[in-house]
């Protein structure tokens, strides 16, 4: 068989992706191929172009793998395309074909302004483009930009980090018109004004003038008002290249491009065209998504196959200047007698629209604007039954029912197509994790939103984490958990005996601890139970890098007397304590030595204080800001409830920390949605929000129940807690227990509100016999000679403090020494680093 | 320190040991972790080489594999009681000492190389 010849015109992204496809297909070898690039270097990520500008190196953006197949010849565009001869030409040189595939992309539409031309202005579109902007930038001060669509915005947030103060000029009334509606628009432009962006929102830009150095100076508007800019970004759009193909007189969309059919062929069936230059059916577009699914087409057609381009997606997600904006589907509900469910949170600023069908019972499209964790489910179930009920979906940071919950026909990767019959597939097949899940199916491989769904595909498999806790116990803790309550034992060693293997690690030990903890069953450094503890528990403190502990007393809400701070302060100078404020508004002592943590204690348990398990996985601090009793802003009284509810829940163990706050307005000042569970008062009540965590992969909890009345507030955290410390694993925090579970918050609720599982009663009696039997730690080691024998530094010198912890002094408190400041074994005075006794 | 091999210590009672627990001792000027398991005594140095801090006795006891185990309560790394070899980091390894009971006192004959 004769190999054809086929020559590909311009080596952008789609283009790539076209050789990429063909290669793939034509394993016998049917096509040999020639591809023509006018920009000087191979295929890059034109998507995030921008994230040059956040110190991505040009190569990081690279597309382009090479094949032995492929001949690409770089800098030479063409100039011509002779149908008759089948050949086209560039400057230098003539390249017959059998096939031809345009794709030629777009150029920056650029508005015949007066003025344009002048030095300092320029288009957004190649990585030339951006090192010439970045150059021009150094010594500019104001820059500017027309256009306020994603281009636009994705521009200004550039000269923004290039240090320029930054005006947008948009010619539509709103931000984003193509993606978001006037309500979203709004939203939009408040983050980006608070950014330091300026916007001038539906009016025109009628000339660019320049200054005394030739350069542009500033922008005037048709509404008589200016803008001062020594740098110009032109983002007004996108035209399709079609001048080829226009030049050899083939026919064109009414908007421009190669029209094309489903197939991507043009009026001569030897010419194909893809990506941004295609008008497919008349339409063109914007978008990458689409010009793969012409690239696969085409790659297809070529090797004998009869694809044709589906619906295009022109789903949008990005996050610019800090602020995420997602719009799919119908996003403007143009749907005959389509319904909108709108979401506004003015406290967290969350904007969210979805567009349902008449009947509400199929999602068409919408919008999110501040937080669109919930997009990738969203997007994929476009054209399908609600997945779950609508405020659940949108309540913000919503997880949503997550991927597990979508049927097999669903696209989770929009962008290549890829379905959750693929990626079960896949897994089946032996695919683990997210690489070689990525690696076998592409899904993921394009804008990266559905990532978090291959994850959850993973986990709802199961594949990857095996379900036991350790070597020593095939059980997971949920499973331990209830073994252990519902067969009533009570040590370590029956239990190993009955149901594990070995001497037990530092993983299960702990677990059982914690569990034995939560079930109420007695002090933790009794008996058996002491050698099961972590060190931090072990000694009720917190350890520390040089072997030293440290001591946070509880202070409940966050509320202190001056008699009680005095103490602190006393106990803190008469043991030469380190202090610091911590984040759950408490005081942390540190430096303290075993054998000193008695004595300080005493102290602080005379005083009035008691344990504020700082060193457990336990409930932690229920932070709050003043509320009504005397910030003018304050609708209910948050620091009362935030002590109420901290003394209620202080010492319940629980597979990790449990961090809460209390906020008494829509203000938010007690940073309560970043805690695992979180209130904010309303005129009405309160507001419950679960499973937030700050830390390394911050999370906002998300809105549970609304306007509660107090006691009803206690009763669903008494739920909340007590069923998360019954089925979480170790060490999961409350978000990642949600994230897990079937169905998320729906499940949640079903089973804490609607009692779906019978369960409320028990976990009410756990938590009374929690608040009934509760007492301090601290005290009870104090009372109990046993206990304290452990505190001891060395069991055959209980008095000789260890030597190995010594300190210097840094912003006068006495902080570890450094290894060289150590040195030797001898001590260091205070303050006086390297003194030898 | 001299090459001379030294006598043993008297620590303490074995009462003062819970099984699956260590504790610190202080012998001859050297930090000890001594740690007592269902059925013997270990003794290492008490000092963790991963992060130099003296907190080996305050680690968990436990095993992996047939191997009896204490694992550092900083960072968790696993040490092998017998020979104080670390199972998580090749190479580190911690001295290990002499250890016995004898009339309800348990005796300590530090090791000199490490
Ligand atoms: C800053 C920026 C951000 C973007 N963000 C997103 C986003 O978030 N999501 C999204 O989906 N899309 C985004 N896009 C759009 C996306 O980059 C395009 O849809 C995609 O690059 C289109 O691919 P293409 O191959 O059709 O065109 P291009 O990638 O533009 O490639 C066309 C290539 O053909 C070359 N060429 C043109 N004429 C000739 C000729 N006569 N001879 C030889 N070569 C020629 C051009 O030089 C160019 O290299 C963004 C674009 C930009 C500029
Ligand atoms: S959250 Fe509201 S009540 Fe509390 S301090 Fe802030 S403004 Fe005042
Ligand atoms: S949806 Fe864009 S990569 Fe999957």
């Amino acid at each position: 068989m004769r190999q054809g010849r086929l020559v590909v015109v311009g080596n952008g992204m789609v283009g790539q992706r076209f050789v990429d496809a063909l290669c793939a297909r034509d394993s016998d070898g049917r096509w040999r191929v020639t591809v023509l690039g006018e920009e000087p270097r191979p295929a890059y990520d034109r998507v995030r172009l921008s994230a040059l500008f956040d110190g991505v190196g040009a190569a990081e953006l690279n597309l382009h793998t090479p094949d032995p197949r492929v001949r690409l010849r770089l800098g030479a565009p063409v100039t011509t395309i002779d149908r008759t001869r089948r050949v086209v030409t560039t400057t230098a040189d003539e390249y017959p074909y059998d096939a031809l595939v345009l794709a030629t992309g777009s150029y920056p539409f650029v508005p015949p302004i007066d003025g344009v031309d002048l030095p300092g202005v320029f288009t957004y579109r190649t990585l030339d483009d951006l090192a010439a902007i970045r150059a021009h930038a150094r010594g500019c001060r104001r820059g500017a930009v027309i256009g306020g669509g994603l281009l636009g915005l994705e521009a200004a947030n550039a000269l923004r980090l290039l240090g320029l103060v930054t005006t947008v000029v948009e010619f539509a009334p709103r931000l984003m018109p193509v993606q978001v509606d006037t309500a979203g628009g709004a939203l939009l432009r408040r983050y980006v004004e608070e950014l330091g962006v300026a916007c001038h929102l539906g009016v025109a830009t009628s000339a660019l003038r320049p200054g005394p150095d030739g350069a542009v100076a500033r922008l005037e508007l048709a509404d008589g008002g200016r803008v001062d800019a020594d740098l110009v970004v032109v983002a007004a759009g996108i035209r399709p290249r079609d001048e080829l193909a226009r030049a050899a007189d083939l026919p064109l969309g009414r908007r421009g491009g190669v029209l094309v059919d489903r197939a991507c062929r043009s009026a001569d069936e030897r010419i194909w065209a893809v990506g941004e230059c295609a008008a497919v059916d008349g339409t063109c577009h914007g978008l990458v998504a689409p010009g793969y699914a012409m690239a696969e087409t085409v790659a297809d057609r070529l090797v004998g196959g009869a694809a044709t381009v589906p619906d295009a997606d022109t789903a949008t997600k990005l996050k610019l200047l800090g602020v995420d904006v997602a719009s799919f589907g119908d996003a403007h509900g143009t749907t005959p007698g389509s319904l909108d469910v709108t979401f506004t949170d003015p406290a967290t600023r969350v904007y969210a629209k979805l567009v349902l069908s008449d009947d509400a019972q199929t999602l068409l499209g919408g919008v999110l604007v501040g937080d669109a964790d919930a997009y990738p489910t969203l997007r994929a179930s476009v054209g399908q039954a609600l997945p779950a009920a609508p405020l659940a979906l949108l309540a913000p940071a919503g997880a949503g029912p997550g991927a597990a919950a979508l049927p097999g026909s669903t696209q989770v990767c929009s962008c290549n197509a890829v379905t959750r019959a693929d990626l079960d597939a896949a897994i089946a097949g032996g695919a683990a994790d997210v690489p070689t899940l990525k690696a076998c199916t592409r899904a993921g491989t394009s804008c990266g939103s559905c990532v978090p769904m291959l994850r959850q595909l993973l986990d709802a498999a199961g594949v990857g984490q095996p379900r036991g806790l350790c070597e020593h116990f095939e059980v997971s803790r949920q499973e331990l958990f209830d073994l252990i309550r519902v067969r009533g034992i009570r040590t370590f060693s029956r239990l190993i005996a009955e149901y594990g293997r070995g001497d037990g690690c530092d993983i299960c030990k702990p677990v059982v601890a914690s569990i034995l903890a939560s079930l109420g069953t007695g002090h933790l450094l009794d008996g058996e139970r002491a050698s099961l503890q972590d060190t931090n528990d072990h000694f009720l403190a917190n350890l520390q890098r040089d072997g030293s502990y440290s001591v946070v007393p509880r202070i409940p809400g966050g509320e202190i007397t001056p008699e009680k701070l005095i103490v602190l302060g006393e106990v803190a100078r008469d043991f030469a304590l380190y202090t610091k404020i911590t984040g759950g508004q408490r005081i942390d002592l540190l430096g303290a030595r075993v054998e000193q943590l008695p004595q300080i204690w005493r102290r602080l348990v005379n005083a009035g204080f008691e344990s504020g398990h700082a060193y457990g996985k336990a409930l932690r601090t229920v932070k709050s800001c003043v509320g009504s009793t005397w910030c003018r802003y304050g609708v209910q009284d948050s620091v009362g409830l935030a002590i109420a509810l901290e003394l209620r829940y202080r010492g319940l163990r629980a597979p990790h920390k449990i961090k809460a706050a209390v906020s008494g307005c829509a203000r938010e000042c007690a940073e309560a949605r970043g805690k695992d569970f979180g209130i904010i008062a309303t005129d009405a009540g309160w507001n419950l929000y679960v499973g937030g965590n700050g830390g390394f992969r911050p999370r906002h909890a998300d809105l549970f129940a609304t306007d509660l009345t107090t006691e009803a507030l206690v009763r669903l955290v008494d739920r909340f807690l007590m069923y998360y410390i019954r089925t979480a694993d170790r060490l999961q925090r409350t978000a990642a227990w949600i994230e897990a579970m079937d169905r998320g918050l729906e499940h949640l609720s079903a089973v804490i509100v609607d009692d779906s599982l019978g369960l409320c009663a028990e976990l009410d009696a756990a938590i009374a016999h929690h608040v009934g039997s509760y007492s301090d730690e601290w005290r009870d080691v104090l009372e109990d000679p046993a206990r304290l024998g452990r505190f001891t530094s060395f069991v055959n010198a209980p008095e000789v403090p260890d030597p190995s912890i010594r300190f210097t002094e840094e912003r006068g408190q006495r902080v570890p020494a450094r290894a060289g400041e150590t040195g030797n074994q001898q001590p260091v005075g205070l303050g006086m680093p390297q003194v030898r006794r | 320190m001299t090459g001379q091999p030294r006598g043993w210590t008297v620590v303490c009672p074995l009462t003062r040991l819970d099984p699956g627990r260590g504790v610190a001792a202080l012998v001859d000027g050297v930090q000890v972790a001594l740690f007592r398991t269902a059925a013997n005594l270990f003794a290492l140095d008490n000092r963790d080489p991963v992060t130099d801090a003296y907190v080996l006795s305050r680690g968990i006891v436990g095993s992996r594999g047939e191997v009896p185990t204490v694992a550092s309560p900083l960072h968790k790394q696993a040490y092998d009681l017998r020979t104080g070899d670390c199972l998580d980091l090749p190479g580190v390894a911690v001295r290990w000492h002499e250890v016995r009971c004898r009339a309800g006192l348990v005796e300590v004959r530090l090791r000199e190389e490490a």
